[in-house]
């Protein structure tokens, strides 16, 4: 793994607490979107030869990832018309607190997981590990519905490089980047709805829906 | 031959068994009483007075009499009363004999349930629910006399020789003591009814019968006396041996019947009728008596 | 011969249905054509009792499934009732339910289908073909019993009937994979010897005790019968009485039939189930009110008497006696064509009366005897001939289990195992006493008296299709009560098919003989004395009941179905536990008082329905779990996983 490949995925990890630590929705969408295009140039430096397929491939999911699914999000966040404060049920320093145990252990356990050889060195495995509990964090810890969404997208970057170890066929990202798009969009019409059925984003308010 | 014999003796002597009673009870009471033969005298006056019909009433009010007429005389010639050999005896004729008397009794309360009177209901009301009872009385005194005689006609039950008394007496006993006071329930006397009154609302036999009149009346009349008699007769067979002779055998089947037309006058007299909360009771009691004789055979 | 004609009455019965369903003018296309498949399957049954065994077999698509079906004489035994009350049913269903009666098409298509499917039941001889069949029984039932689904009675009767039919048909698959297993084949072929001892044999009976015990409304699995029976149509209730209920009792018998000897626990069982259903079927339609619940719960007894008959056979072939076992089976399966007969002529009739009277409850009828003397008659007819008496053919079948229940006892030896059989005698004599009561209460209360409504006093008798269905009943009926010794070879034929290995007694149909004899006396001597009597008091005066002096009698004053009913319940008050709202009126002067009485299924509203309550409640705990905060679910979700991960890492 070239050095620059464990840059971008140190840089990944920082993302992680940044998204995790900002009280505003907008600066959270930011560092999705921040994610998204770290991971998109990621297999430019993984990958020997740059072949046109990988350059094609490359600025689409970077286009995707950092801009459209962001810019959706941010349009989203405009029509809804809520304050942009994220409401968390865990206050910040012990999400942060969370955030940073999951990324250690994460460090600590890659090494016994059951993989081949070859990927066991480089930080791939223990960045999407880390990134995967800091999404699922973000998940169940926030109480609006965009930050879930937010967390979610966090948990798909996470798989995202965990899926680049497979690197010599990238369909599987592809696929995963198509149906993230889908989703995307149907969640912004999703949350329209809830917006004007309830009035509010709050989660809290969708538990009136049981029974 | 025994066929019309038998037959002679039942429709001719059936009245006499009651005339035979009344005197008995008359006697202990310290009357003269009526004379015994009165219940033909009886049977004559009303065969000759004008029927009146309730307008509520369809045919079924008249099935009931005619019904009650037909069975005990067909009964009766399941029964070995004049010889060894009744006229009509195959493999479970014991089950047919007990069946007729349901379906009189099925006429029976359907014609008095015809005349929409609520006294005639509350007869059918209680006579329905002491049959129900009475049934397994006279089931299970048949259960130990076919485990008795091994056989399952009427004809080879009933003849009773010397070695089954011996073997058995005190099922036969016990037996005999159920069927008695099933006797007295399907025949409304004292205990269970009293013949005599016509209070409606005591009574289950004498107020299903109260819209009858004329002729009809005297076939219901005539009809319980055959079924007194068929009755009687079914337990003085369980007592009696026979001889053979049918002349015999039908004067001692005629001495029994009136022996016990005896001891049903003394009962009646010595007994008042039972509060009706305690005729279930003693129903049920004559059930276990009887179904303690099956287990004393079955031994 | 015979398949070929039943696979035709088959087609045309669920044809039937569908050209009233496109247009309402269609009706006489649909009667003709159901009665005409009726009679068509009748002649193929009673060819294949007569003849012998007979198949048929077709492809089908279905993996392991064929439509194959074979006559032999124990489905021809059971096929003859199916058609028989099909073709009555659909003529009777003409005028009940006319064309410009809502649901009419709708009525006309279910009532084909169910009855083709249960001819293809009765016969089908491979066990997919026989499990479709069987489904679509069940589902066109539901439809039927919820006709009038506007009233909750319908509804709650339909879901009650489709869930008991759906437990059993969870059974009757496991039942046809088990075969499967044992067999290797999606057939009906006799087990290997020693089936019934091992467990895969012993779980197949317990299985189907459990599968065609509800099917045929054994108790305790009865609760679905009296709702479901009240509530559908009449000609439909005589079609699920009469024979949907002996599908459960032929799939017993036809599984039975596989082994070559049956542990005699499980003939003790069936006798035991038989005896209980029995007397408590029948004292529960005592306390009834509601005129076809009534007959529902007697159905119920009289299946009681016919699996007692089948316990009987059972529990005397693994003790080798023969006899016995034949006289069991035969009295059983007797029973099955006199019980369609009697019940259906009872359910038609029934019908007839509720349509005219326009109430289903008895104590609203009465004098309808007047009014509607052909439906009175047939009415009587099926009332004697279901409470057993001589000389109609209740009494027969009835008759055969009397005896093999004597014979047990004349027969055994000192002590011997097939004594319990003695049970049968009083078990038979209460039933059969209790039946004479609920019969005479019932029919007593709503043909006889005075009319106790508006509606009873306006009836009038129902149109000549009607009356005319039940003619074949009757017939029958009386051809098997005054006649038995003709059948007698018709029905060895079937015990022979219901138990291969049992060697038939030659004295077997030499019994029926003096009984055919008797009867014929009686029924001739009663007719002549009725006639006479009838014809001596032609020229009676007539006069008011006797009132006691009652200035304004009126027609409510008559005794009560509840009243005549009341010493029989009070009896059996321990398993009844009638509930009574009799409010007392405490003033010196006389005021308002009221009286109600009624007597809920015990099984259902005091056992089941409390227990499934409480289980709700006990499990109502667990919805503290279902808050509906996503955030927790993802956290459930997040947690699992990673306890499975260090699990499987250990």
């Amino acid at each position: 793994m070239p050095p620059i490949a464990d840059s971008i995925l140190i840089l990944l990890l920082l993302t992680n607490f940044f998204i995790l630590g900002t009280a505003n929705l907008r600066s959270a969408i930011r560092g999705v979107a921040l994610q998204g295009l770290l991971l998109g140039v990621l297999p430019f430096f993984v990958e020997s030869q740059a072949t046109v397929r990988l350059v094609l491939l490359v600025i689409a999911t970077a286009a995707i990832k950092g801009v459209v699914i962001p810019g959706l999000l941010m349009k989203a966040l405009r029509d809804v018309h809520i304050r942009h404060e994220v409401e968390p049920y865990l206050g910040f320093v012990p999400t942060l607190f969370l955030c940073a145990a999951g990324t250690a252990l994460a460090l600590l356990f890659a090494d016994h997981l059951p993989l081949a050889a070859a990927d066991r060195t480089g930080l791939f495995v223990p960045a999407s590990l880390a990134t995967l509990f800091s999404g699922f964090l973000g998940l169940t810890t926030r109480r609006k519905a965009i930050s879930q969404v937010t967390g979610y997208l966090v948990l798909e970057n996470g798989i995202y490089v965990f899926g680049l170890l497979l690197y010599q066929s990238m369909i599987v990202e592809v696929g995963v980047l198509l149906d993230l798009l889908v989703g995307i969009f149907v969640m912004g019409i999703v949350l329209n709805h809830i917006q004007r059925e309830f009035s509010s984003l709050d989660t809290e308010r969708l538990s009136h829906l049981r029974e | 031959m025994t066929a019309v014999l038998q037959l002679l003796l039942v429709v001719l002597t059936a009245p006499l068994l009651l005339g035979v009673i009344t005197r008995t009870k008359a006697i202990v009471a310290g009357r003269r009483g009526q004379p015994l033969l009165q219940a033909y005298y009886d049977l004559g006056k009303l065969l000759r007075k004008e029927t009146v019909l309730s307008s509520t009433t369809t045919w079924v009010f008249l099935a009931g009499p005619a019904v009650a007429v037909v069975v005990p005389l067909l009964a009766s010639l399941l029964l070995p009363l004049a010889g060894p050999r009744a006229p009509l005896a195959f493999t479970g004729d014991l089950i047919l004999f007990v069946y007729l008397f349901a379906l009189s009794r099925f006429f029976t309360t359907a014609a008095a349930l015809d005349t929409g009177s609520a006294f005639e209901g509350m007869g059918v009301a209680r006579e329905i629910t002491f049959a129900a009872l009475a049934e397994p009385a006279l089931f299970f005194g048949l259960l130990a006399l076919a485990r008795i005689s091994g056989s399952l006609s009427l004809s080879q039950l009933l003849t009773v020789d010397g070695t089954s008394w011996h073997k058995a007496s005190a099922a036969l006993v016990l037996i005999i003591a159920s069927w008695f006071i099933v006797l007295l329930a399907e025949n409304s006397r004292v205990p269970f009814d009293d013949p005599n009154t016509h209070l409606e609302l005591t009574m289950i036999h004498e107020v299903m019968v109260l819209d009858h009149s004329g002729p009809a009346f005297g076939l219901i009349l005539y009809g319980s006396a055959l079924k007194l008699f068929v009755f009687s007769a079914l337990i003085a067979d369980v007592a009696l041996p026979r001889t053979g002779n049918p002349l015999i055998d039908a004067a001692a089947t005629l001495g029994a019947v009136l022996v016990i037309g005896v001891v049903i006058g003394l009962v009646e007299s010595s007994m008042a009728r039972l509060r009706l909360v305690r005729v279930p009771q003693l129903l049920i009691a004559a059930s276990l008596v009887a179904g303690f004789a099956v287990v004393l055979v079955l031994r | 011969m015979s398949a070929i004609l039943v696979i035709v009455g088959v087609a045309l019965c669920m044809a039937s249905g569908l050209p009233s369903l496109v247009t309402r003018r269609a009706s006489v296309v649909t009667t003709v054509l159901i009665v005409a498949g009726g009679v068509t399957g009748l002649i193929g049954a009673v060819l294949g009792l007569t003849w012998g065994t007979a198949g048929l077999s077709l492809p089908w698509h279905i993996p392991g499934g064929a439509l194959a079906i074979r006559v032999d004489a124990l489905s021809a035994f059971f096929l003859a009732p199916v058609f028989l009350l099909a073709g009555a049913g659909g003529l009777y269903a003409d005028r009940y339910w006319p064309a410009a009666r809502m649901r009419a098409g709708y009525v006309r298509a279910f009532f084909g289908l169910m009855a083709g499917a249960l001819a293809l039941v009765m016969c089908a001889a491979n066990t997919i073909l026989f499990l479709a069949a069987w489904e679509v029984v069940a589902v066109s039932s539901f439809f039927l019993i919820a006709t009038e689904h506007e009233q909750a009675e319908s509804r709650s009767a339909a879901w009650i009937y489709i869930t008991a039919s759906h437990v059993a048909t969870l059974a009757l698959f496991a039942i046809v994979v088990l075969l499967h297993g044992v067999t290797h084949t999606w057939a009906f072929v006799p087990l290997a010897a020693g089936t019934g001892a091992i467990p895969v044999g012993q779980a197949l009976l317990c299985l189907a005790f459990i599968a065609f015990g509800i099917k045929a409304g054994l108790m305790p699995f009865h609760i679905w019968l009296p709702g479901a029976h009240a509530a559908a149509p009449s000609h439909v209730s005589a079609v699920m009485s009469g024979v949907g209920i002996k599908m459960g009792v032929y799939g017993l018998v036809r599984l039975l039939s596989l082994f070559d000897a049956v542990p005699s626990a499980f003939g003790t069982t069936l006798l035991l189930a038989g005896i209980a259903s029995s007397i408590l079927g029948v004292a529960f339609a005592i306390a009834q009110h509601d005129l076809k619940r009534l007959l529902a719960y007697h159905s119920i007894e009289n299946i009681g008497i016919i699996v007692t008959g089948l316990g009987i056979g059972v529990v005397a072939q693994t003790h080798g006696q023969p006899l016995l076992a034949v006289l069991g089976y035969a009295g059983a399966l007797l029973h099955v064509w006199n019980h369609g007969l009697f019940k259906a002529l009872l359910f038609l009739s029934a019908g007839a009366a509720i349509h005219s009277a326009h109430t289903r409850e008895i104590d609203r009828m009465g004098g309808l005897a007047r009014r509607m003397p052909w439906t009175a008659a047939a009415f009587l007819i099926g009332a004697v001939a279901i409470t057993g008496l001589p000389p109609l053919n209740g009494f027969v079948s009835e008759w055969l289990l009397y005896v093999a229940g004597f014979t047990s006892i004349t027969g055994s030896p000192h002590g011997g195992p097939a004594l319990i059989l003695v049970l049968v005698v009083p078990a038979l004599a209460l039933t059969g006493a209790l039946a004479l009561a609920c019969f005479v209460k019932a029919f007593g209360t709503v043909f006889l008296g005075a009319p106790r409504s508006e509606a009873a006093s306006d009836a009038s008798e129902v149109p000549a299709t009607m009356r005319a269905a039940t003619v074949p009943l009757i017939l029958g009926c009386a051809a098997i009560g005054l006649l038995p010794a003709l059948f007698g070879p018709l029905l060895s034929r079937a015990v022979h098919a219901a138990a291969p290995r049992l060697p038939m007694p030659a004295t077997f149909t030499a019994l029926l003989q003096p009984i055919q004899d008797s009867a014929l006396v009686i029924a001739g001597i009663a007719i002549a004395a009725v006639l006479t009597l009838l014809a001596v008091t032609r020229r009676a005066a007539t006069a008011l009941t006797w009132d006691c002096g009652y200035a304004e009698p009126t027609s409510r004053m008559q005794y009560t179905a509840s009243s005549t009913a009341r010493g029989v319940v009070g009896l059996f008050g321990w398993a009844m536990r009638p509930v009574i709202h009799a409010p007392r009126p405490f003033t010196l002067f006389p005021s308002a008082a009221a009286f109600e009485s009624h007597v809920p299924d015990t099984v259902l509203d005091r056992a089941l329905l409390p227990a499934l309550r409480g289980a709700r409640w006990v499990l109502g705990f667990a919805r503290y779990f279902q808050h509906g905060r996503m955030q927790l679910y993802l956290l459930y979700l997040g947690v699992t996983l990673v306890a499975l991960l260090a699990w499987s890492a250990r």
